[in-house]
């Protein structure tokens, strides 16, 4: 089947062929795999990380192991869905310990002014900008963008991987380590946060119920 | 009355079976809960709204120059697992429509006759073009449908029923894995008005793909105007025409008369 590639220059081989050639040896057809994957998984990662500079950074480091652990490919559906999930789950790994590095650096300056450990939502209800100051799309996907850097790194990996690739709750459970169950609750609860963080939003639009109440 | 949860129309939302029944019931009686409902779905409404930078078309190549030196010495070697994954039922669409895309696209390549020397990359370029041509136009056909049905479709009398969507839902599915993939064959090739059209498909086919199988009408009618909104189904019948006329006119060339009908029944 290789043969029939010949005539095709290394741009044109399909992903299956370009992952051949490299474990045979030929180094610059994963460059056909690089250059093609590329745009989509910096996506997924700036939507994971928030910043271009971390998303770039996650990228590279997606193509990298990848290219190490090509071996193991074993055809996983296809290669464009395998480097996403290593570029998710490096992204994780990422985000958790930068949020471990920030919450060393908070914590003494945190205990000097007394405050105390807080709730994220009790953080969101707090911080909640008053309804006129979201009016228009900007300033609710600005509103949005600061929503999601309260989410844990978990929270934030599930709610990117379930709204906006579709991916099945197993493969997102796969990346978090954990069960159907746990991350399911874990979408749940990165959605609830999102909303709280939107509430004053949708509280000028007319919704008055609050979260997660029963009447 | 005891109203639903947050977590029980979260679940409901996505798809969860558990309870199904005894909440459409309430949701059809409730009216706050289906405002809840909606409230619920606005959250995803925004994440929408979030924009991503786009990083360039030279940022693969950019990736590439940054971590090419960094790549270890030796070559990766294949290890005893193959390629079995590839027979996954829920991957075997996608796979076929690789398989007839490469068939095609090697026995028009054969077709074309022997090398002209520097014109044989010229007509590799052509012949995926080719392929490419005939394949999305039939599977922007199947989209445009799909759109259409959900676009025509009535949503009924505000806060009297549910509107089950499971059959164009199911439909949807099956385009997703379709549609990513001719995303990526036309980045390949370089067809970026079309990968850029596919891109946004796909995000509708999603939207629908991953909405509750039944819905109030408001979430309908959401539904409705992000289509309407994006404007994706002008932009699947402009392409998709365009398609028409180029394979319309790649007819009378000797290289796409060689091409084979079984074959691109086959995609």
């Amino acid at each position: 089947m290789a043969d029939a590639f010949a005539a095709y220059d290394a741009g044109g081989i399909s992903d299956a062929a370009a992952v051949e050639r490299t474990l045979a040896g030929e180094r610059e057809a994963y460059r056909v795999l690089v250059e093609r994957h590329s745009a989509y998984v910096y996506r997924v990662a700036y939507r994971m990380t928030g910043n271009s500079h971390d998303a770039e950074e996650v990228v590279q480091e997606a193509f990298l192991r990848a290219y190490q652990k090509l071996q193991q490919f074993a055809g996983n559906a296809n290669f464009g869905t395998w480097v996403y999930r290593i570029a998710a789950n490096y992204a994780i790994d990422r985000l958790r310990q930068k949020k471990n590095e920030d919450a060393r650096r908070e914590v003494p300056s945190r205990a000097a002014e007394g405050e105390s450990e807080s709730d994220p939502l009790e953080k969101l209800k707090d911080t909640a900008p008053s309804p006129e100051r979201l009016a228009g799309n900007a300033q609710l996907a600005k509103k949005m963008q600061d929503a999601l850097d309260t989410l844990t790194p978990a929270e934030r990996t599930a709610i990117v991987m379930r709204h906006w690739d579709g991916c099945a709750i197993e493969e997102i459970a796969a990346v978090l380590k954990s069960n159907s169950s746990a991350a399911k609750n874990t979408v749940f609860r990165a959605v609830q946060k999102l909303r709280l963080a939107l509430r004053p939003f949708a509280e000028g639009r007319g919704a008055a119920r609050a979260v997660g109440t029963e009447s | 009355m005891k109203h639903t949860t947050e977590e029980e129309l979260f679940a409901y939302r996505e798809g969860e079976m558990k309870g199904r029944q005894a909440i459409a019931a309430h949701l059809r009686e409730c009216g706050e809960c289906r405002a809840e409902l909606e409230r619920i779905d606005e959250v995803f409404q925004a994440l929408d709204a979030m924009p991503v930078p786009d990083p360039g078309e030279e940022y693969g190549a950019k990736v590439w120059r940054q971590i090419r030196n960094r790549l270890p010495k030796h070559a990766p070697k294949r290890g005893a697992n193959g390629w079995s994954a590839w027979f996954a039922p829920r991957r075997l669409v996608a796979v076929g429509i690789a398989a007839a895309l490469l068939i095609l696209a090697f026995y028009a390549g054969r077709k074309t006759g022997p090398s002209r020397g520097g014109e044989e990359i010229a007509d590799a370029g052509k012949i995926r073009e080719r392929v490419l041509v005939v394949a999305v136009g039939e599977h922007l056909g199947k989209s445009e449908m799909i759109l259409m049905e959900l676009s025509n479709a009535q949503p009924g009398d505000a806060g009297k029923k549910l509107i089950n969507i499971s059959t164009a839902q199911k439909r949807a599915e099956d385009l997703v894995e379709e549609n990513r993939l001719y995303r990526q064959t036309a980045l390949e090739g370089g067809d970026n008005a079309i990968a850029s059209t596919l891109d946004e498909l796909q995000r509708v086919l999603l939207d629908v793909a991953n909405s509750p199988t039944e819905l109030t009408p408001a979430q309908f009618e959401s539904i409705q105007k992000r289509i309407a909104a994006q404007g994706i189904l002008l932009k699947v019948r402009v392409v998709r025409q365009e398609l028409r006329a180029e394979a319309a006119g790649n007819k009378s060339a000797p290289a796409q008369s060689d091409s084979t009908p079984k074959a691109r029944n086959k995609v």
